[in-house]
C-alpha cells in the first residue's frame, strides 16, 4: 500500500490529516497495523482531554502485543472514534480511513515538524530491512 | 542474533513463497502468521490448519536399558507405556525439581523410545539426557533426529485431511487412541497436538516434508503460523515453555501435579524435592471482564496476595482476553480478581483451565 500524500506522519507511526475546519484526524498507519497485526482492543482518549505532543493518549492492542499511541500535536480532543472499539479489525482493513480521534490543535507551528508521505515511508522501508 | 545465524526448518523457503511474516522463535527463523494470525486461529477450531513445527527435536532413545533410564529422568510414570504407540506428556526436572522441559515421550518397543522436546532447550535437553545416560544406563543410545521434520495437522478436519493426502495413513492410522502414534514406514504418525483438537503431528524426513505440505495446501489446510499456534494452545490451558513454566518452577506450581507420578515408589530426578518443598502458589485461568487485553508477566490482585500473569492475550473464540497465572493457593475458581493492565486495575475471573476445547467454550465469564 502507497502511503497517502495528502496526509502528514510521525516516527512513531501516527498518520494526521487537516480538516477544513481546522481540526485534524489521528490514526495509525499501514505500516504499523503491519507490525502489530491483527487487532483486537482498541482505547481512544477521552473527548475534551488536552494532550501535549508526544504524550501517549491512546493504545491499540493486537493479538501479539500493545502499543500506545502518541499525541502528533498538542490540542483538545473533539471526537473519538467509538466503532473501533467494537470493530478494531477495521484499522488492519484500511489503516487510513479507520481514525483513532480528532484534535484541534493548540500550537499551529507544531504542524510544519511532522513528516511528509516520503519522508514517512523511508522510516517504514528501513523498518522492514 | 543475525538472520545469518538463524536455524531454519526445510519448509523455510515455502513459508516465505507464501507470504508469511517471518520471526526468530528460540533461534529459529519461523513464519508468525501467514496475514491473519485470527484467521489461522479459526480455521484450525472450525475447520483445519498446519503448522511446521520442525524446530521441535526429536530425540530417539534406544536400547535395553531405555525404559530404566526415562524412568529416572522423567516425572511421570514411563511404566504407564505398555501398548506400542502409546504416548505420555511429562516433565524433565532438574534436582530442585525445577522444569528443564516439557515434552512427549512415545513408546514403540522395549528398546526404543522416542521423545519430542522443545526448540528452544532442545540442546540442552540433550546434553541432560547425555549425562544421565553416561552416569546410569550407558549403552543406551541417544539420537537427534535433525533428519526428521515435523507437521502438526489440527482441528476437527485434520484427519481426514491427512487421510486424503498421504496414501496409506488410513490404515495405519483410523484405530489410534488420542495420545498415540503408529508408523508407517518412517513417517510417524502421533494423534497428539498442541491446539485443544483433534489432529495428527506428523514426523517424518525432511525430504518428505515440502511435497506433504504441498499436498495438505492443495486439499484446503490452512497454513497457520506461531501466533495462532499461541493463541490455541492458550485456549486450550496448555503450558508454553519458558513463558509458564521454567527451571526456576516446580510442575506443581504450574498446574501439571497431574503429570507427576508421586503414586509408585519409582526414584526419578527431582521426587525429593518436591516432596520437601510444598507448592506455595498454583496455576489457573483468567478470564478477563472488563475490556482490554491481558499479558504476560502483569500483577493479578486477590483477596489472599497478589499473583503474577504467566501467559495473557487474546482468546479469538472467546472474543475476549484470557491468561494463565501463578496464584496464591488460597484462590479458587471462580473468584474475582483484578490484573493490573497499565495503569488501572481490571475485573477477572479465575476459572480451571482449559479455556476451550474440540471447538467448545468451557468458561463462563
Amino acid at each position: 500500500m502507497t502511503t497517502p500524500a495528502n496526509l502528514k506522519y510521525t516516527k512513531s507511526h501516527e498518520w494526521v490529516k487537516q480538516e477544513a475546519d481546522g481540526t485534524v484526524t489521528v490514526g495509525i498507519t499501514h505500516h504499523a497495523q503491519e507490525l502489530l497485526g491483527d487487532l483486537v482492543f482498541v482505547e481512544a482518549p477521552a473527548v475534551g482531554r488536552t494532550l501535549k505532543q508526544g504524550e501517549e493518549c491512546a493504545v491499540v492492542e493486537s493479538v501479539k502485543a500493545a502499543a500506545d499511541v502518541f499525541a502528533p500535536l498538542s490540542g483538545e480532543v473533539t471526537a473519538a472514534n467509538a466503532e473501533l472499539a467494537e470493530t478494531p479489525e477495521k484499522i488492519n482493513q484500511d489503516a487510513y480511513s479507520a481514525w483513532l480521534f480528532k484534535l484541534k490543535p493548540s500550537a499551529v507551528g507544531e504542524l510544519s515538524g511532522l513528516l511528509d508521505a516520503a519522508a514517512y515511508q523511508a522510516i517504514a522501508d528501513a523498518d522492514k530491512h | 542474533m543475525t538472520a545469518a545465524t538463524l536455524k531454519s526448518t526445510p519448509l523455510n523457503a515455502l513459508h516465505r513463497e507464501l507470504g508469511a511474516r517471518m520471526v526468530d522463535f528460540g533461534g529459529w527463523n519461523m513464519p508468525l502468521h501467514y496475514g491473519s494470525q485470527l484467521e489461522e486461529h479459526h480455521r484450525v477450531r472450525k475447520a483445519c490448519g498446519m503448522f511446521d513445527v520442525s524446530h521441535m527435536l526429536a530425540i530417539d532413545v534406544r536400547g535395553a536399558g531405555s525404559r530404566a533410564l526415562l524412568a529416572y529422568v522423567l516425572a511421570n510414570n514411563v511404566g504407564r507405556l505398555q501398548q506400542p504407540g502409546k504416548a505420555l506428556y511429562s516433565c524433565l526436572l532438574n534436582p530442585a525439581g525445577g522444569v528443564l522441559d516439557d515434552l512427549i515421550v512415545y513408546f514403540f518397543a522395549a528398546d526404543w523410545f522416542r521423545l519430542v522436546v522443545n526448540a528452544g532447550t532442545a540442546d540442552k535437553d540433550y546434553a541432560w539426557l547425555t549425562a544421565q545416560r553416561d552416569a546410569r544406563e550407558p549403552k543406551v543410545t541417544l539420537t537427534a533426529r535433525r533428519d526428521l521434520a515435523i507437521i502438526a495437522v489440527q482441528g476437527p478436519q485434520a484427519r481426514d485431511k491427512v487421510y486424503a493426502a498421504l496414501p496409506g495413513s488410513q490404515a495405519a492410522a483410523a484405530d489410534l487412541v488420542y495420545f498415540s502414534a503408529a508408523h508407517m514406514g518412517e513417517t510417524m504418525l502421533a494423534r497428539t497436538g498442541y491446539t485443544g483438537e483433534d489432529g495428527f503431528e506428523i514426523i517424518l524426513p525432511a525430504a518428505q516434508v515440502v511435497s506433504l505440505w504441498r499436498q495438505l495446501g492443495t486439499l484446503g489446510v490452512a497454513a497457520a503460523g506461531l501466533g495462532a499456534r499461541d493463541t490455541l494452545r492458550l485456549e486450550a490451558g496448555m503450558n508454553l515453555y519458558g513463558q509458564d513454566m521454567d527451571e526456576t518452577t516446580t510442575p506443581l506450581e504450574t498446574g501439571l501435579t497431574w503429570t507427576v507420578d508421586l503414586k509408585s515408589e519409582r526414584d526419578f530426578i527431582g521426587r525429593s524435592a518436591l516432596q520437601k518443598t510444598p507448592p506455595a502458589r498454583h496455576a489457573l485461568g483468567l478470564v478477563l471482564l472488563d475490556k482490554g487485553v491481558m499479558r504476560g508477566h502483569q500483577k493479578v490482585v486477590t483477596l489472599h496476595g497478589d499473583g503474577e500473569i504467566t501467559s495473557g492475550g487474546f482468546g479469538p473464540t472467546l472474543e475476549r482476553s484470557i491468561a494463565l497465572a501463578r496464584l496464591p493457593l488460597a484462590v479458587q475458581p471462580g473468584d474475582a480478581v483484578q490484573v493490573a493492565v497499565r495503569d488501572r486495575l481490571l475485573s477477572a475471573r479465575a476459572v480451571k483451565p482449559p479455556f476451550v476445547r474440540h471447538g467448545k467454550v468451557l468458561v463462563q465469564p
